[in-house]
């Protein structure tokens, strides 16, 4: 019998702030989202079903949103992966200042959201940004370009900046993954002549596997539930160029006041991520 | 030999050095500029190399704006923060390390589940909730909200580091009579206190760069440095020496922390994820 209470009570804290703090507040989220409630008009919440949800799959606003949440997605975490897996390779390999090297390419990665945000927008600038000014002394712009003020280039810049901060998570967790990977297969492959295409193709990748899904799962998840940056950088804008999801029920309920409706985009990104999860999940337990 | 120095040259050290341009320079132009009159800052084209270095930007924003202040509840709501992550996370993760019972896979995933829950779900209602308790600007209502991503994050981490300590240990200390809350004090915290000190580290940085919460359940009373930093831009102009100069008094301690933290962090992050 005490043995089976034992770890409830060690439990318990956790769970009961869990319950409080999230469990909670998801509840919560679902009821608003079945409900008309405007902010500012606090006594009428009428039950409205599931008509907030209607309205968000009818709104062209969404859809367009959307696309735009796949398209950070796919852009931001493709481009950090790359980036990051040819960093981690090359400070896989053996030189002198390996340390340093080591060391100075996490910073990025240690910056809040506000000030990568900050120093982005201030090296875009149109006047004063450095690399507008960098662009032209080298010719490789005729004239400055307002890279966060124009539909064309706004997401890309945005891209940029989420870019930059990701790279680092990418070299630091594969390199670690890297490591691992015991030098006596490299060893007997070199025996056998495998080249290094071969060495990279059969060793390398196999062995990186499990440690390239949950990098890539969790760098998606975060990326795709991230609105800070773009909220520093454009606030959405200019119009609508750079909305993504999450930024769209943020701004709905936050500015507009609309809870109800925020309530039902924020649970229809919830849908879609723990979608991506649960099929990680199965597809990890099957292998 | 000399050939073996060379292609190291070509093929390592030149690309490193490509990608730690990249990362670093951004960073130093912001550290750069905040030394900069403003004078210097608005003047096009853009000197480069600065002619005048000043501090202040540092001076003004210290003693003109409310930013020490802010710094001060940035601290406080990290070290909350922290201290509430941790006191429920440590007993939990112990559980999970040490104990076989009924729905322990199914909890531990939740905890997985929980930090990968998008923040816009969970702030909307906070709001609401915290604003019907009156609690809306208060210490409490940030440390509150934060403790939604530090909990699972902590109790993530820390089941990894306790499982990496073999159970035999404090079985053996509850062998030569020790209570298990004894075993627990003596044997077990100690060896897990560098990834304890690790985790922290990474929960205090967390929070310290958060941004949303910050805004939504606090910014008046309670004002953090970075909402602080996002309403200099909205004054007037921009005075983009005094970010830049916020910017660094920010990013500068956390990024030692986190230098400091993340070697010990990194096997826990990936590691976590796949065992069960």
């Amino acid at each position: 019998m005490r043995r089976a209470v034992t770890p409830w009570a060690f439990l318990a804290p956790a769970l009961v702030a869990t319950a409080v703090l999230v469990l909670l507040p998801v509840l919560n989220t679902l009821w608003l989202s079945l409900h008309e409630v405007i902010l500012f008009r606090p006594r009428s919440r009428p039950f409205v079903g599931l008509e907030n949800y209607a309205k968000a799959l009818t709104d062209p606003v969404f859809w367009e949103a959307l696309e735009h949440s796949l398209v950070w997605v796919v852009c931001a975490v493709g481009l950090q992966f790359s980036f990051g897996f040819m960093a981690a390779l090359l400070l896989n390999r053996t030189f002198a200042w390996r340390a340093v090297a080591r060391a100075l390419i996490v910073v990025p990665w240690a910056l809040p959201s506000v000030i990568i945000g900050l120093i982005w927008t201030w090296m875009l600038d149109f006047n004063l940004g450095v690399l507008n000014d960098l662009g032209v002394r080298l010719g490789l712009l005729s004239a400055s370009v307002p890279w966060l003020a124009q539909t064309g280039t706004a997401m890309a810049s945005v891209i940029l900046a989420v870019m930059w901060q990701g790279i680092p998570f990418f070299a630091v967790t594969l390199l670690a993954g890297l490591q691992a990977i015991p030098v006596e297969l490299y060893e007997v492959a070199s025996i056998d002549g495998a080249g290094a295409w071969g060495k990279f193709r059969h060793i390398t990748l196999p062995g990186l596997a499990t440690v390239i899904a949950t990098a890539l799962l969790l760098r998606m998840i975060w990326v795709a539930n991230s609105l800070d940056l773009i909220l520093v950088m454009t606030g959405g804008g200019p119009g609508t160029a750079t909305q993504t999801l999450p930024l769209y029920a943020f701004l709905t309920a936050w500015s507009g006041g609309n809870y109800g409706q925020g309530s039902a985009l924020a649970v229809i990104l919830t849908i879609l991520l723990l979608g991506v999860v649960i099929t990680y999940v199965w597809r990890s337990r099957e292998r | 030999m000399k050939r073996a120095r060379l292609t190291l040259l070509l093929g390592t050290e030149i690309p490193i050095l490509g990608f730690l341009a990249f990362a670093i320079l951004p960073w130093c132009w912001m550290m750069l500029s905040s030394i900069r009159p403003e004078r210097d800052l608005t003047r096009s084209p853009i000197a480069l190399w600065p002619q005048t270095l000043t501090l202040i930007n540092y001076i003004e924003l210290l003693q003109r704006t409310s930013f020490a202040q802010n710094m001060r509840d940035s601290l406080i709501v990290a070290v909350g923060a922290v201290s509430l992550g941790l006191t429920l996370a440590l007993p939990a993760a112990y559980a999970f390390s040490r104990f076989r019972f009924r729905g322990r896979q199914v909890l531990r995933t939740q905890f997985l589940v929980i930090n990968m829950f998008p923040v816009v779900m969970l702030i909307l209602p906070l709001f609401v909730l915290m604003r019907s308790l009156g609690l809306l600007d208060t210490y409490f209502a940030l440390i509150g909200g934060h403790a939604t991503f530090t909990l699972p994050f902590a109790i993530w981490l820390l089941t990894g580091y306790f499982e990496g300590i073999p159970v035999e240990l404090d079985q053996a200390a509850m062998v030569d009579g020790a209570t298990r809350l004894q075993a627990l004090r003596l044997v077990v915290f100690p060896l897990a206190m560098p990834g304890v000190i690790a985790v922290g580290l990474y929960l205090f940085i967390t929070s310290w760069n958060e941004y949303l919460f910050a805004l939504m359940l606090a910014g008046r009373n309670v004002r953090t440095v970075t909402v602080a930093l996002q309403l200099f831009i909205g004054e007037h102009q921009i005075q983009w020496g005094l970010l830049m100069a916020g910017g660094t008094l920010v990013s500068v301690p956390a990024t030692i922390l986190f230098l400091f933290a993340q070697r010990r962090l990194v096997g826990g992050l990936t590691g976590g994820a796949v065992k069960g």
